[in-house]
């Protein structure tokens, strides 16, 4: 199937801004972290179609996934 | 006593006036001679609407009535880094009549990029106390406590009780969570604002929202990207002043602020990106 990864901030770093991919049915939204080599405790914020969402998320066929780096300073 | 109740006051600022502003030299010897706080001289004038001559090129964005309402709110800066420096800076010059400084550290070498308050006179002073200081130079009229301590889920809800507002300063996802929580249960608005390196977040939490789904407990420090980009001069300035212009409409009850929406700073590939989150 195929969805739409966007990512953000230092994400986008040796990787890319938004790219259409394929991942085989019943993927997890902790799968595509772990394949893009994300690291867990890095995450601040995980979108799929807009609505935050887990790592044990199921994605469905033309989801939009979006993924922010945890930004914690002042 | 109300200052507008002080007999005489009205009439001596109506007097004086010019073209609906009042000047420093004025407010000073109303204050003086009636015997009330700067504070209540301005209270009395915008009354009226006459406005202190520092607001005048405000012009048509605040109003006399706008202005009395900021006068009369008391905000809390939680962290005064960073962010803070500069919530501290734009809240007195915005004209915040009260305000609250928490911060437990001193300043030290390694802030001098970036925290607006940390001068080479600063290092080794605390930081709530550069800040009270700083206030008075801008703006006399506002009151500041200020307390060198680190806000906690202990002391959050008596620190913070009777304020309009609070503006998020802090360093750490932890605490911020502890500050969402205890604005929850005090139906406080936040004005949370975070940055790491070029990039940024900023929302509002009113009361009755959550906002802690975009707290995640990442890491057991509570710390995000900043440990590996740290913090540049020009990131907590743009973040703060996002922060401010929440937090006047907030209290101004106008505009659309960033409720139940998270703005994403990156001044890196200079993009805004608002994202809805539920």
């Amino acid at each position: 199937m195929e969805l739409t990864i966007r990512l953000f901030a230092t994400f986008r770093d040796g990787r890319f801004q938004s790219e259409k991919r394929e991942y085989p049915p019943e993927t997890l939204l902790g799968n595509i972290v772990d394949d893009l080599k994300l690291a867990r405790d890095e995450i601040g914020v995980m979108l799929v179609n807009g609505r935050h969402a887990s790592f044990e998320q199921k994605l469905a066929p033309g989801d939009a996934v979006s993924i922010f780096p945890q930004v914690g300073g002042g | 006593m109300e200052a507008s109740a002080v007999p005489g006051l009205p009439d001596f600022l109506l007097s004086r006036a010019e073209g609906g502003f009042f000047s420093w030299a004025v407010e000073r010897e109303a204050a003086a001679h009636f015997g009330t706080t700067l504070a209540g001289v301005e209270a009395a004038g915008l009354e009226l609407s006459l406005m202190p001559a520092r607001y005048r090129r405000n012009r048509e964005t605040l109003s006399a009535e706008d202005q009395l309402r900021l006068l009369r709110s008391r905000v809390a800066v939680v962290g005064c880094g960073g962010l803070g420096g500069y919530l501290i800076e734009e809240l007195a010059r915005l004209g915040i009549g009260n305000l609250l400084l928490l911060d437990p550290d001193v300043f030290e070498e390694h802030n001098l990029n970036r925290q607006l308050l940390c001068s080479m006179a600063a290092l080794g002073r605390p930081k709530v106390e550069v800040g009270l200081a700083r206030v008075a130079e801008i703006n006399p009229a506002a009151a500041v406590a200020a307390h060198r301590m680190a806000f906690s889920r202990d002391n959050g809800s008596a620190l913070l009780a009777g304020c309009s507002a609070v503006m998020d300063g802090l360093d750490n996802v932890l605490t911020r969570r502890a500050l969402v929580d205890v604005c929850r249960e005090l139906s406080l608005p936040l004005v949370y604002g975070a940055i790491a390196g070029w990039y940024g977040q900023v929302a509002v939490q009113m009361p009755g929202e959550d906002l802690t789904p975009l707290l995640r407990p990442a890491s057991a420090e509570g710390k995000g990207v900043e440990t590996v980009l740290g913090n540049p001069a020009f990131t907590p300035g743009v973040v703060a002043s996002l922060q401010v212009a929440e937090l006047a409409k907030v209290l101004l009850g106008r505009g659309k602020p960033l409720s139940k929406r998270v703005l994403f700073v990156n001044l890196f590939d200079m993009e805004f990106n608002e994202i809805p989150y539920e």
